[in-house]
């Protein structure tokens, strides 16, 4: 208790009122603050933030252009797009994903491989996008879901345009396919700077002629301005840019002549490249299995994704531009050439074979028992004739074979225009040095250079590498840049830019020596190891068998039956024909097909009866269980 | 004639007879500026300018109800409101409805009511009918019995969570610690302890909490999470320049790139119609609310009746003060509503209440006197 109560209640309620004057003049200080960051926003910073507020009302809200049409030389349609309807869910403003999910399948069929789809779609996109959770819906679902619209926030139906491939697995590794647009396509498409043309975009080309045209094919995005909320509701459309549609492309191929080339494999793997020689156009390019690039479009179900990678048949791997085998046989009338044109033998100049060569205390074998006799140029190739090559070899030397070769493509990518093509190896001391890191492995030894002469060894070459050679040969020397499309149509001015022929070089070759060469390949369609694939044929061919081999066999004999399936020897042939004026040269692979005369000139006699004569074959090519053995 | 004259004249005596008319006619002026603002809001979806003004009806008519009560009866509505709010707060941590990760409302059947609400009013009775108690001998000890019975509920509410109501309930009181003669020293040294304890504080705050406290320093940093909110009215205030772009003319507004425009980002989309102009008119609206409710503080005869009253008038400034901080972008975003601009009847019963207690205080000073 104080002594003074009156006196001590005025000094109180003084004390009281400094603190309500204090108070005040904190609130004052405060507003003053809350005012001065008006000014700041409105008076100092307003230009800032009007043109901020402008660019809010205004969207350019793209729209995608329809992607150019890919058609085969003759105007048969290999991709176009089709207009259909999706339910897509924006993850993002979707609270429970699974209920909504389920609550739809009510509505729209769902299906367990609809869920999947969208779970790896999910997981591959950002979450403000919005995904499809069924593709091609019926009219009839449309309207259901329409009616029921509002209980669904964050899903909408959307008419979007879908790729097809109208063929389906024909040509699939030539066209290659589309997919939803990932993080390596965004760096693609920003390397290129086409961000600005690719928003509102979702697919982009992932593998062949639409990965390689994909900024021609993809056209240009239109623009509309709407103005918009910040929920992305349109309030009303201010102006429109209409798109530009991709331009279209026709291709070299002809799709009746891939897929009877395509059925001739059956169920073998192999890869065939057909070219005009005078041109460079690729008429077919098979590599099979194949597989349907539909499934690609919608975003692939993990089932089938599973299917296609872990099939021991690798349906994915395109093996005309990414396998890389010996040439085996094939390789022996490019030999011969070169012996030719280097002077180390005249066409009449003939060995006797005992049927093995001796080097440096190491016999190589020739594949006949007892040899072929006394072998010439011609007969070295018609019966090929193993012996003739390795002592050809031997006298060439590896640098020379490689020199010589080198030109042709042998060992370096041919320029096709589809990506990933493989370099394969034409093998030379070099080569050795930069593939090995070890000093003992990069040493070149003769004995090596003996296999290489008959195209074994080290040597590896693409399917479409040795088409190329093949071609390059056929036309005398004059090569061209291997391309699949002929011309392309601009789609605002129907102006079409034809691909021109690209000659990739002119290798100075004598006439009299092509004319040797190309006469024995058409003596071993008529006499020799192809003879009875091309009996009765009423064309010109010229032609060469070969196998490369998988299991290196030490000393003992090749024999086929004890050999595993896929153990057993790549079957080859290359041919062109007509002889005198080329009109297509060829290269066949049948992967553990055994002899190249057995299984891959009888393909190679379908393509060619077709491309020449329009011929239909009845059924795949059969194998030839009498083929005489090279 | 003459009768009914002196009867209209005795009624009209006895309607205005508590109120507060400088107050009155200032909220009126905010208010107004409030129904213009929910009506620019709302008028394009759903429009709420009807309700709202039934909402200031009401809060109108509870504010007259409060005001006839003189400051001694209030007083008695302390503990027990404070008491149920305590009871209330303890079921909601327990049995409380979580919306959108807190836990504020509670299930009562029919409806669901968020306990905290009453804490704002409840606190600040309380405690000034605690130091009016006491008022012949205070001592420290009283001022920590007064802390304790705060952070009771202000720790039950910011574990809910729900900081922008627990700053309100804490602001609140604390207000009237502060007002019943703390001593600076211990002002100080809290002030200096709080510094000291901020960085260990912050391990305390929830993900979400740091995350609207970091954005503030850089909006852009998130800008379609929790920067959205601020970048968004930091556009609108801004572009509305000066002189505003006009009444319904608001373009954040009117194409919806304002979040929450009618309850606790009204302000944004006031300031974008009416600009730097309607800003100021606003703040001096405010601080007159203010300034008048200081007066009525310092004329209050009571102990009980000055601190609550310094603590209402106060916590009129503190919404106000956090609620334009945030949508200006200089504070972080708490769900705190503009008084008597936003939307929302709760808040408006709320505010209407502490006013009504202003006028109770300020009409019943000379029957106290005598």
């Amino acid at each position: 208790m104080r002594h003074a109560p009156l006196n001590s209640r005025d000094r109180e309620l003084d004390r009281f009122r400094f603190r309500i004057a204090f108070a005040g003049g904190a609130v004052l200080l405060a507003f003053a603050l809350l005012f001065g960051r008006f000014i700041y926003l409105q008076v100092v910073q307003h230009d800032y933030f009007r043109t901020r507020a402008e660019d809010n009302r205004i969207s350019l809200v793209p729209i995608p252009p329809n992607r150019g049409v890919i058609v085969d030389r003759n105007g048969v349609v290999l991709a176009r797009n089709y207009s259909a309807f999706t339910l897509e869910i924006t993850p993002s403003r979707v609270a429970d994903l699974e209920e909504t999910i389920d609550r739809l399948a009510e509505l729209v069929e769902i299906q367990p491989k609809d869920r999947k789809r969208f779970r790896k779609l999910r997981e591959e996109s950002k979450t403000f996008e919005s995904l499809p959770i069924r593709t091609r819906l019926s009219d009839e679902e449309v309207a259901r879901f329409a009616a029921n619209r509002y209980r669904f926030p964050g899903v909408e139906v959307k008419a979007r345009l879908f790729r097809q491939y109208p063929l389906g697995a024909t040509a699939s590794h030539a066209l290659g396919y589309i997919g939803r647009i990932n993080d390596r396509d965004l760096e693609t498409i920003a390397r290129s700077e086409q961000d600005a043309n690719y928003k509102g975009t979702d697919h982009f080309g992932k593998s062949g002629l639409e990965q390689r045209y994909e900024f021609q094919l993809h056209g240009e995005t239109g623009y509309e301005q709407i103005e918009v909320d910040a929920g992305g509701h349109a309030v009303r459309s201010l102006s429109r840019t209409p798109p530009v549609p991709g331009n279209n492309l026709t291709l070299t191929l002809d799709s009746k002549l891939q897929a009877i080339t395509e059925k001739a494999f059956g169920d073998r793997r192999g890869a065939l490249v057909a070219i005009d020689p005078t041109t460079g156009g690729i008429l077919a390019l098979v590599s099979v299995p194949t597989y349907d690039p539909n499934l690609f479009v919608d975003g692939i179900r993990s089932d089938d994704w599973e299917a296609l990678n872990n099939s021991p048949d690798k349906p994915m791997v395109n093996r005309a531009l990414n396998g890389a085998y010996p040439p085996g046989s094939t390789f022996k009338p490019f030999m011969a050439l070169a012996a030719l044109e280097l002077g180390k033998r005249t066409p009449q100049q003939a060995i006797a074979d005992p049927g093995y060569f001796n080097f440096g205390g190491h016999t190589f074998m020739d594949d006949k028992k007892g040899g072929h006799g006394m072998v010439d140029m011609y007969k070295s190739i018609v019966q090929s004739c193993n012996t003739y090559y390795f002592a050809l070899a031997n006298d060439l030397g590896i640098d020379h074979i490689a020199r010589f070769m080198a030109p042709f493509g042998f060992g370096s990518r041919t320029g096709i225009d589809i990506d990933g093509e493989s370099e394969g190896v034409l093998p030379s001391p070099e080569w050795k040095k930069r593939r090995f890191k070890r000093v003992e492995q990069q040493k070149w030894f003769a004995g090596e250079t003996i296999s290489v002469g008959i195209g074994q060894g080290y040597n590896a070459y693409t399917p479409i590498q040795l088409a190329q050679a093949m071609a390059t040969l056929a036309n005398d020397g004059v090569m061209f840049r291997p391309h699949l499309v002929r011309h392309i149509t601009d789609s605002k001015t129907g102006e079409k830019t034809l691909i021109e022929p690209e000659p990739l070089r002119t290798i100075p070759l004598k006439p009299q020596h092509l004319e040797t060469i190309k006469r024995a390949m058409v003596g071993v369609n008529k006499e020799g190891t192809g003879a009875r694939a091309f009996a009765g044929a009423p064309y010109e061919v010229g032609g060469k068998t070969g196998t490369a081999q998988v299991y290196s066999l030490r000393g003992g004999t090749y024999n086929r039956d004890k050999v595993k399936k896929d153990l057993r020897d790549h079957a080859l042939f290359i041919a062109f024909a007509p002889v005198d004026k080329p009109r297509i040269a060829l290269a066949v692979l049948v992967e553990n097909g055994g002899f190249g005369a057995q299984s891959a000139a009888p393909i190679a006699r379908m393509v060619l009866d077709y491309y020449l004569l329009g011929k239909l074959p009845p059924g795949p090519a059969g194998e030839d269980e009498a083929a005489e053995d090279e | 004639m003459m009768d009914i004259r002196h009867l209209l004249r005795r009624a009209w005596a006895r309607l205005v007879g508590h109120l507060d008319a400088p107050l009155l006619a200032i909220m009126f002026g905010i208010m107004l500026l409030g129904l213009a603002t929910v009506y620019s809001a709302t008028a394009d979806t759903s429009n709420r300018t009807l309700a709202q003004a039934m909402n200031m009806g009401i809060g109108l008519c509870v504010m007259w109800g409060v005001a006839q009560l003189p400051p001694q009866k209030l007083m008695r509505f302390g503990v027990p409101l404070y008491a149920l709010g305590i009871v209330l707060l303890v079921l909601t941590f327990l049995f409380g409805i979580t919306v959108n990760g807190s836990k504020r409302w509670l299930s009562i059947g029919i409806t669901r009511i968020q306990p905290s609400e009453l804490l704002k009013i409840a606190v600040p009775l309380t405690l000034a009918w605690y130091f009016h108690k006491h008022e012949a001998a205070l001592r420290l000890r009283h001022y920590a019995v007064a802390a304790i019975l705060l952070l009771i509920p202000f720790l039950l509410i910011a574990k809910q969570p729900d900081l922008g109501t627990a700053l309100l309930v804490g602001g609140a009181g604390f207000y009237v610690i502060f007002f019943a003669g703390l001593p600076w020293k211990v002002i100080i040294g809290l002030g200096l302890i709080g510094a000291a304890a901020a960085p260990f504080a912050w391990t305390l705050l929830h993900d979400y909490q740091r995350r609207r406290i970091l954005t503030l320093l850089d909006p852009s940093s998130d800008p379609l999470g929790a920067g959205y909110h601020i970048i968004q009215s930091t556009i609108a205030i801004g572009s509305g320049g000066p002189l505003g772009k006009g009444w319904l003319a608001g373009t954040q507004t009117h194409l919806e790139f304002i979040p929450e425009r009618h309850t606790d980002f009204i302000f944004a989309v006031f300031s974008e119609e009416w600009g730097l102009l309607g800003n100021g008119v606003l703040l001096l609206l405010y601080a007159a609310l203010i300034g008048r409710g200081l007066m009525i503080a310092a004329n209050a005869s009571t102990l009980f009746a000055r601190t609550l009253a310094g603590s209402i008038t106060l916590s009129l400034f503190t919404y106000a003060f956090v609620n334009m901080g945030m949508v200006s972008g200089i504070l972080p975003v708490v769900g705190v509503p503009l008084p008597f601009m936003s939307y929302g009847g709760t808040a408006l019963v709320t505010l209407c209440l502490g006013t009504g207690i202003l006028m109770s205080i300020q009409t019943h000073r000379m029957l106290v006197k005598k």
